[in-house]
């Protein structure tokens, strides 16, 4: 519409991020529609505070307001409606780790580890997804989830357990 | 290193996030304990499913354009737009702003001109006519002919002023005309032409003085507002905004020319 192409400062440093900011918003919420409209308010947000964003980490900071956007406004996801609660003290502490083998076969169904992931409460879900999906360091999620870095180790902690107990648990059901 | 720690080390070990120091401890409990070597496997065998599960939801094209064309919206009403023939949009955030510094404008106006024309007649009248004009600014009264287009602006005046304010087109400056309105200052109707600089409003008031063909500039600031006051050709000029004063200037300077 012989409108200038060259980016703004904003479509540089935040834009480029939006499939970080799509993905967290995926999993925090859980359906597609939600997460779109997540990842939308949260842009717009962040153009609108873009003044006050004086870093170089663009990707932390976005998610950080996807994030902040999600719990202050959606709250709503399948798992709390899912079936029985994970027992995690049963599962926690020094109990055998599942059998390797069992394991390897559970996670090429990539379904199953889906719903796995997805049956994560969303305080270890929100930390397993963005270091393991989103590759981010302690540091960053403990920025973006607001908590010290000491919490993000224990949640992944948590939440890598009971991962593996719900594979091998969904695995076993299959047969 | 013993088990305990291991356990608890692992997954910093796993993310890498371990001094070189503790991560060769924890590499060499783990070449030497079985049972922690077998949690380390699983773990890495949920890492691998979790990266290669296809779980990344990649943003779905038609919400990147549509963040796109909704960002560039945003960033056009920050940014010189070109001169258009058709009235602007009317939802436009900064139209908001505007109201809110009408008012703040007006009062400012108002004692400004009432100090520099303190020897014309109908100072108090000024007053009492700018209440009942804040009155019709409260709704939403910035512009009576909302256009960008001097050739709409400019005509829009005839018969209703006694006089034909020059409107100037600044939009390559970073100036871009919002609109005209009449207005009344001591005493007299006079023209509100209206342009807008990022997200401030300026309103330049126009009027005929007959007593000083020019004068120099004079720049008064009161609670956060500036007005910049001159006269030129016959006219008095008094352009006031929240912008700051070097930008005031500017934009005087390019009304100027």
């Amino acid at each position: 519409m012989g409108k200038p192409q060259e980016l703004s400062p904003f479509e540089e440093i935040v834009l480029p991020h939006l499939s970080a900011a799509y993905n967290l918003a995926r999993w925090l919420t859980c359906n597609d529609t939600d997460a779109e409209d997540l990842a939308q308010e949260a842009c717009m947000r962040a153009l609108k505070f873009f003044g006050s964003f004086h870093g170089t980490n663009g990707r932390a900071w976005l998610l950080a307001i996807v994030r902040n956007t999600w719990y202050t406004r959606l709250q709503k996801c399948r798992v709390e409606e899912a079936g029985t609660p994970f027992e995690e003290e049963i599962h926690s502490g020094s109990h055998p780790s599942p059998d390797s083998a069992a394991l390897l076969i559970a996670a090429e169904d990539r379904e199953l580890v889906r719903q796995a992931l997805e049956g994560l409460p969303v305080e270890f879900r929100e930390v397993v997804v963005l270091r393991e999906l989103e590759g981010l360091s302690y540091r960053d999620i403990s920025e973006i989830a607001q908590i010290p870095v000491g919490t993000v180790m224990s949640r992944l902690a948590r939440g890598r357990r009971q991962l593996q107990a719900q594979m091998a648990a969904r695995m076993q059901e299959k047969d | 290193m013993n088990c305990a720690e291991t356990q608890e080390l692992i997954h910093g070990y796993l993310d890498s996030e371990l001094d070189l120091v503790t991560s060769l401890d924890v590499q060499r409990h783990l070449q030497q304990c079985a049972t922690c070597m077998q949690a380390y496997k699983n773990h890495r065998i949920v890492q691998a499913a979790l990266r290669t599960s296809g779980l990344y939801a990649e943003a779905p094209p038609t919400l990147r354009e549509r963040i796109r064309a909704l960002t560039r919206d945003e960033m056009e009403s920050e940014s010189p737009a070109p001169a258009k023939a058709e009235p602007l949009a009317h939802r436009r955030p900064w139209q908001v702003l505007a109201v809110a510094a009408s008012l703040a404008l007006v009062a400012v106006t108002a004692w400004v001109l009432a100090r520099a024309t303190s020897s014309r007649p109908g100072g108090l009248l000024a007053q009492e006519t700018i209440s009942s004009h804040v009155r019709s600014l409260m709704a939403e009264h910035l512009t009576d002919v909302a256009s960008s287009d001097q050739h709409t602006v400019k005509p829009w005046f005839t018969g209703k002023l006694d006089f034909s304010p020059q409107v100037k087109d600044l939009a390559s400056q970073g100036f871009p005309l919002v609109g005209g309105r009449l207005d009344y200052l001591n005493d007299r109707p006079v023209a509100a032409l209206v342009y807008r600089h990022r997200q401030h409003i300026i309103n330049l008031f126009v009027w005929p003085e007959a007593e000083q063909p020019s004068a120099p500039e004079k720049m008064v600031s009161r609670q956060g507002y500036h007005l910049l006051h001159w006269a030129a050709g016959g006219m008095n000029y008094g352009a006031v905004s929240d912008l700051n004063e070097a930008e005031l200037r500017e934009f005087a300077y390019a009304f100027q020319q």
